[in-house]
């Protein structure tokens, strides 16, 4: 069974793996430069004061969004094949989660 | 069964239990931990039905009738139904994959333990003050009233510790399942309960956190000062109804289709045929489950949610009956046509058809909204669920007592004795809550400890009941058979029925502490039977026999359990003595403080030789 699912694999070709890895660094370096320019922009959104709290709350909330996604894909390696399973479930906990907050807010709260 | 048979005392075999993190002996432990509180359970029911046996009683009164009643709801469906169906989780599910235990050993124990602790929590509120009494659905509006004693607080912290058992349980069945299967046993190969088992476990890992959430902010309220369910200071009532709701509905599925999977078990042994359309049976089970999470709020028709989301919630309810229906005609399909052979078992599954059916019917009348509104906490819901629980989990449960019966503890209940537990209990059951239906639809509300003479409920009420004395008849008959064949049961081979078709049946009665001696290569759907077809009276080996390496047994489980049940009882009177909140302190750090040794201590298990293995499979061969 594939349990043994982001170590590499020796017999693959070492020439082959070393790229594979050297571009496996750029792409998790690329995500740490945007997520850390993603929490400066974070910061100036909030400390701004001409913004109103209307534009502010959703925004850092999309931010924080893009952070996860950015967490997820790039330093957990969920796009990585034997990955489904953990996709699975987490995308269906956010499927039942949303549907909750949607009815909250529709049913309970207007 | 230990690795080498010997007799050993009572002590030893007791610290074994505490201490173990075999799947099979934790498959025991909730067995005889779900029907002990099966009993209890069963022993509320009684008096319920006695005090409601004729008008104007006075057996249990007011607040002492709204402790047995909430006592009842609540430990059957967390103390008895869940661990009881855990029981064969643990028990079958392994070898039906082929695997020598499941993922997290460990964790098995603490989920167990956790469950226990919980439950005995649970009932310690019977000797501190009073039970909980706002019945087990524990509506804020009613608990956060309930100021006499501290029943509440034991409902809220004891479900939350057994709350946390039965997560870890689902979990750890996930990742079992996904991980751990034999080589060849692909997904569409599985045996319906492992699937059921899959399908339940994702439905706990979803459906129990709103429970947990619900619970947290419950205690807040009750014990230390919040206030998210009290109007009064800005909070909201009608909060906890669907956080205990989006739980809720999910909760009644997580019960039935193991008790699917294990009648789809049944259906296609006894029936000595392949289960019929199986990869739609897969396919109804991943819907129900789905669909299951968008149809709470019909518990809330009348809360007054408005028009709208009334019916989107009565379409989406009704649609479940389409997947649930695709069921019972494979069902159908499986004994058509087959040599069916009536065993106690097949009595259950064959009664549990039309059982069911008719709680599926009203299911569908109380998911039309406007209908609900004459329906709804009137006796007709208690008929309704009662039919699919009892008719469906409780029959389900029975039913897999029988027939695993042989495969857990290697000896074969008593069939005739077996025979009239289930027409006791089969009569029993309709005697008690056929008539319920129209003890509602004549206007008798749930919940109420009693009634007026001259309203025509006199003859219903009093058939109830005695229906009830029938099912505790029959319990005590399987208790009696229980006795029995422990003491002289015939011993049975692993094949115990001689139509086993999954894994299971390939291995020894009681299995071995390894289970399978060697991997199985899995080459098709029922993979036992498919050898048997060819001939064979094993399973064809994936790997050669070797070393077989097993995990240790561990007290930390029952102590960091044991941790929280301390804790409980600290802040559950933290308001009232001195004492409450250094106790809660103490057990927590009973918790961590043995969690923390977890972590530290190194524990790479241990190896049972080839050799031994070699010798222990050659007794098992002669015996
Ligand atoms: C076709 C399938 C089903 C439908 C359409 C259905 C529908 C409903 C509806 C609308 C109610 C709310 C009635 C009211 O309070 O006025 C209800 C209550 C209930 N149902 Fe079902 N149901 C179905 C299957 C099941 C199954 C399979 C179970 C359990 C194994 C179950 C267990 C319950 C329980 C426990 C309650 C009562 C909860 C309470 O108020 O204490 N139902 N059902
Ligand atoms: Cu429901």
């Amino acid at each position: 069974m594939a349990n043994q699912t982001n170590s590499g694999n020796e017999r693959v070709d070492l020439a082959y793996r070393r790229r594979k890895n050297a571009e496996e660094m750029r792409h998790q370096m690329i995500a740490f430069v945007l997520m850390i320019l993603l929490t400066l922009i974070a910061f100036a959104a909030v400390g701004y004061e001409e913004f109103s709290h209307w534009f502010v709350v959703p925004f850092i909330l999309l931010l924080a969004a893009v952070q996860v996604a950015f967490q997820l894909y790039y330093f957990m390696h969920m796009s990585h094949k034997g990955h489904e399973f953990p996709t699975m479930f987490i995308y269906g906990g956010v499927a039942v989660m949303l549907l909750l907050v949607w009815a909250f807010t529709t049913v309970i709260w207007w | 069964m230990s690795t080498i048979a010997r007799k050993k005392g009572v002590g030893a075999v007791l610290w074994d239990y505490l201490t173990t993190v075999d799947h099979k002996k934790i498959a025991h432990l909730y067995l005889i931990s779900g029907g002990f509180f099966f009993l209890l359970g069963g022993l509320e029911a009684l008096f319920i039905r006695i005090q409601l046996a004729k008008p104007n009683n006075d057996f249990l009164v007011g607040g002492l009738y709204n402790e047995v009643l909430t006592m009842h709801g609540t430990t059957m469906i967390f103390l008895a139904a869940m661990p009881l169906i855990f029981a064969f989780m643990n028990a079958v599910v392994p070898l039906q994959i082929g695997a020598r235990d499941v993922a997290f050993p460990f964790l098995n124990a603490l989920g167990f333990w956790m469950f226990f602790f919980g439950g005995l929590f649970l009932n310690c509120s019977w000797f501190l003050g009073g039970a909980p009494d706002a019945g087990w659905t524990s509506y804020a509006s009613l608990s956060l009233d309930s100021k006499a004693h501290h029943g509440i607080d034991f409902y809220t912290l004891g479900l939350q510790i057994s709350g946390f058992g039965t997560l870890m349980g689902g979990i750890n069945f996930l990742v079992t399942i996904i991980n751990m299967r034999a080589p060849g046993m692909t997904f569409m190969r599985m045996p319906m309960f492992t699937w059921a088992t899959f399908v339940t476990s994702a439905l706990i890992l979803f459906a129990f956190p709103p429970l947990t959430v619900g619970l947290i902010f419950m205690m807040m309220d009750r014990l230390f000062g919040g206030n998210f369910f009290n109007p009064a200071a800005g909070g909201n009532t009608i909060i906890w109804e669907h956080l205990f709701w989006v739980f809720g509905h999910p909760e009644v599925y997580i019960l039935v289709l193991p008790a699917f999977g294990i009648f789809s078990e049944i259906f296609a042994t006894f029936s000595r045929k392949r289960l019929f359309g199986y990869s739609s049976m897969v396919f109804a089970t991943v819907l129900i489950a789905f669909l299951g999470f968008m149809v709470w709020a019909h518990h809330m028709f009348t809360v007054g949610m408005g028009p709208i989301a009334n019916a989107i919630f009565a379409v989406a309810t009704m649609t479940i009956a389409v997947p649930t229906g695709v069921k019972i005609f494979n069902w159908l399909f499986t004994m058509w046509g087959g040599s069916i052979k009536f065993t106690t078992p097949m009595h259950y599954a064959v009664a549990f058809i039309p059982s069911f059916v008719m709680g599926g019917v009203t299911g569908v009348m109380l998911a039309a909204a406007a209908a609900d509104y004459q329906y709804h906490d009137s006796y007709f819901v208690v008929a309704h669920f009662h039919y699919v629980i009892v008719g469906g989990v409780v029959f389900a449960l029975l039913a897999g007592t029988h027939y695993w019966w042989p495969k857990m503890f290697g000896r074969m209940l008593n069939e005739t004795l077996g025979k009239m537990t289930f027409w006791l209990f089969f009569i029993g059951f309709h005697l008690t809550f056929f008539i319920q239906h129209f003890l509602g639809l004549t206007g008798m509300p749930r919940r109420v400890f009693t009634y007026l003479p001259n309203q025509g409920w006199e003859t219903g009420n009093f058939v109830s009941t005695v229906g009830a004395f029938f099912m505790a008849a029959a319990t005590i008959i399987l208790l009696i058979n229980i006795v029995v064949t422990t003491a002289k049961g015939e011993k049975v081979p692993g094949d115990a029925w001689g139509d086993g078709r999954t894994l299971e049946w390939a291995i020894a009665s009681p299995p071995p502490v390894y289970n399978f001696a060697q991997t199985p290569l899995v080459r098709g759907l029922d993979a036992f039977w498919l050898e048997k077809m060819e001939g064979k009276k094993e399973l064809t080996p994936a790997e050669p026999l070797g070393d077989i390496h097993m995990p240790n047994s561990s007290f930390l489980p029952f102590v960091i359990a044991f941790g929280l049940f301390v804790a409980a009882f600290g802040f559950t009177y933290h308001n009232d003595a001195g004492w409450g909140l250094p106790v809660g302190i103490l057990g927590l750090l009973i918790t961590l403080g043995s969690m923390f040794l977890r972590s530290v201590i190194d524990d790479h298990g241990f190896h049972i030789h080839k050799e031994e293995v070699l010798e222990l499979e050659k007794k098992e061969a002669n015996a």
